[in-house]
């Protein structure tokens, strides 16, 4: 039985994740902005099987909240093992590109919040010798593309900060989960049209909880994104700089 | 906002219409004033009852969570957006059982209750509608109505068997029946004429919870309606027979033509009329198989081929029940079309709270099409013509085709129906059987 905080537990991903764990008979602690969607996730899972379920209101943003949280968690759960951070916007490209502010509060949202976080969290469990973080990154991290690059380059962020985390705490015993989604037909990507490539949440979810169980460094998911994203690596700058992607 | 292909089960409508995702049952209604909205769960309807063409669907796939669950009295509360499968997973290991099941459990529970749908069971247990405790009712100006049989009573009424017109039912309370475990104690009969159906089912009736049969409508003369006739109840604790485990298959392709013809429908026909040498089986059959056969090969409307199928699901009342089946099983051995999904339900005479409830005290028939076009049609309205006379009804849940004047002649509540009806919401059928002539 684990012990898990989801930070962002609103998110497709990260509910879909959360109902594998309340049935596994999982303890979590719950946290999301939105208190009555908050809540009716927490009853959800209860009413399928999750034997302890603590809920917790607080914007990632808010850097100052973190600590508190964390508490809050540690209390309610006496003692965490597992962390899911999964909270995150996708705004369009196009109007990032005419805005700083949005551009900025991307970046922060995306990013600097999952390093705020992440630099609590890795110093706890690197105090308790013990404990698994697994981080929703991207694919979009890989490599910047013209559609996507500012959500790309927050993900690009949080891929190579939890790259070196899991060095660093290697020597702890603490394992670092890089977790990349390709497409996920979520309410986040309900202006894509989409096509073959898109998986669903549930899909997602089960490989998640599958590279926290066989500790994954690093998984696509679906897999065939790892393919994927060797290819769109290889292509040299000089080519790259003229596709349309 | 992007423009989604949808379709319904028989594959046969495609609309290209706005889709909203909703992501809570606390949000309000999205507000767009010109277009119609219509709530659209998993896509089981056959015809145009879940496809709004020209306006908005409200896909709520994404209301799939619990909201409540008591495993002492069985009384379930979850969004409208959760399948029954996902009931059955959690409910099943618990000792809880759906009250009403239709035959397929991937509906969504907001479906079941639009469409007010019937099971095996109907003639002890009524309809999905009769077991619901209550719902709520999220209207277009933001009105939220907390409906029951006593509450709201005239929106409980009009919204089960509603269509989906009145409003959004963002949750639902239901109330399970109880079981040992999840096997069934199931007998197969095989029979030779309508007449010794009947009597099946008056032998039956009332001591099997569960009877259906199979008909061959592919025989004709003095084999006309013969099938196989399935009836079971529950297993006692104690009669488990072993593990079972769920194998589901995909149809992986659409094939350039439908696999069902006459050809393949008369072999099919006469090979599964003799699947067994006795007269009588019995087994202990997981609830799985027993009630969703068909559920084990995912998107197996794809068999239809491109052109897609229509179904064709009817009920008549008991007095002309007969003579009625019998006219319509000549008609359709007749033409050579069909299929060898082909049902036969004798439905009992619970009323259903549901204004436009589908079932009556009678039998009801239901029977596929590979789509043909206009020889389908014509011969679909022989079959009216016998459902009419009898004072018999279609069922709108399977239906993309039927007359205005059948509709209205079947459910005679539809004027007092209009009165619960949301300002913005519509659905294609709804236009289709109400504003045309």
């Amino acid at each position: 039985m684990r012990k898990i905080l989801i930070v962002g537990v609103t998110s497709a991903i990260a509910e879909a994740t959360a109902r594998i764990w309340a049935q596994r008979g999982d303890q979590l602690f719950l946290v999301a902005r939105n208190k009555e969607r908050l809540e009716a996730i927490a009853d959800d899972l209860r009413v399928r099987g999750c034997p302890k379920v603590e809920t917790y209101c607080m914007d990632a943003n808010d850097f100052e909240a973190h600590v508190p949280m964390l508490d809050a968690a540690d209390r309610a759960l006496n003692g965490l093992d597992t962390v899911l951070i999964a909270h995150g916007t996708l705004s369009v490209q196009a109007v990032c590109q005419q805005s700083v502010e949005l551009t900025m509060q991307e970046i922060r949202t995306n990013a600097l919040s999952f390093i705020a976080l992440l630099t609590h969290i890795a110093n706890r469990f690197e105090q308790q010798q013990k404990g698994t973080i697994a981080v929703i990154s991207s694919v979009a991290g890989d490599r910047g593309r013209q559609s996507n690059y500012i959500y790309g380059s927050a993900k690009a962020m949080v891929t190579t900060f939890t790259s070196g985390l899991r060095q660093r705490l290697l020597k702890s015993g603490v394992h670092v989960v890089t977790i990349k989604p390709g497409f996920v037909d979520t309410p986040m990507t309900k202006e894509f049209k989409k096509g073959i490539l898109w998986a669903s949440p549930d899909k997602i979810s089960y490989q998640i909880h599958m590279a926290i169980e066989n500790r994954r460094n690093i998984t696509y998911t679906p897999k065939y994104w790892w393919l994927i994203m060797c290819v769109i690596k290889a292509i040299p700058e000089n080519l790259f700089k003229r596709v349309r992607l | 906002m992007p423009k989604q292909l949808l379709t319904s089960w028989g594959r046969v409508l495609h609309t290209e219409q706005d889709v909203i995702t909703l992501l809570s049952r606390f949000d309000s209604l999205p507000n767009n004033s010109a277009d119609s909205v219509l709530p659209y769960g998993n896509g089981r309807s056959y015809g145009d009852s879940c496809l709004n063409e020209g306006g908005t669907s409200l896909k709520t796939s994404v209301l799939d969570r619990f909201i409540g669950f008591d495993p002492g009295t069985g009384v379930l509360c979850c969004e409208s957006g959760v399948l029954l499968s996902e009931i059955l997973r959690l409910v099943v290991p618990q000792g809880w059982f759906l009250s009403v099941t239709p035959g397929t459990r991937f509906v969504t529970v907001g479906g079941a209750i639009a469409n007010d749908v019937h099971g095996k069971n109907h003639h002890l247990t009524g309809t999905f509608g009769l077991h619901i405790r209550q719902f709520e009712l999220l209207r277009s100006d933001g009105e939220r109505m907390i409906c029951s049989a006593t509450d709201n009573a005239d929106y409980f009424s009009a919204t089960i068997g509603g269509l989906g017109l009145t409003g959004l039912i963002t949750w639902a309370e239901i109330q399970l029946r109880r079981i040992g475990n999840p096997w069934i104690d199931a007998e197969t009969i095989r029979y030779e004429s309508l007449e010794e159906f009947f009597a099946l089912c008056e032998e039956s009736d009332r001591d099997y919870e569960y009877t259906v049969s199979w008909v061959d409508c592919a025989s004709k003369g003095k084999r006309l309606g013969r099938g196989l006739f399935m009836r079971g109840n529950h297993a006692p604790v104690g009669a488990e027979p072993g593990k079972y485990s769920t194998k589901i298959r995909t149809f992986p392709f659409v094939p350039p033509v439908s696999m069902v013809n006459s050809l393949t429908l008369k072999a099919f026909n006469t090979a599964y009329y003799h699947k067994q040498f006795q007269k009588q089986t019995r087994q202990i059959q997981h609830y799985e198989p027993f009630f969703y056969p068909l559920d084990g090969i995912l998107e197996w409307n794809r068999m239809y081929g491109p052109s897609g199928f229509y179904q064709y699901q009817c009920v008549i009342p008991t007095q002309y029940g007969k003579k009625a089946i019998s006219d319509l099983l000549k008609e359709i051995a007749q033409s050579g079309m069909g299929s060898f999904l082909a049902v036969l339900k004798v439905c009992g005479d619970l009323q259903s709270p549901g204004m436009l409830s589908f079932p009556m005290g009678g039998v009801s028939l239901a029977l596929d099409f590979p789509n043909r076009g206009e020889r389908l049609h014509n011969m679909f309205s022989r079959l009216d013509n016998i459902v009419g006379s009898a004072g018999g009804r279609l069922y709108p849940a399977k239906d993309g085709r039927m007359s205005a004047s059948l509709f209205r002649s079947g459910y005679p509540r539809h004027q007092e129906f209009t009165k619960y009806i949301d300002p913005h919401f519509s659905s294609s059928f709804w236009r289709r059987v109400m504003e045309s002539a």
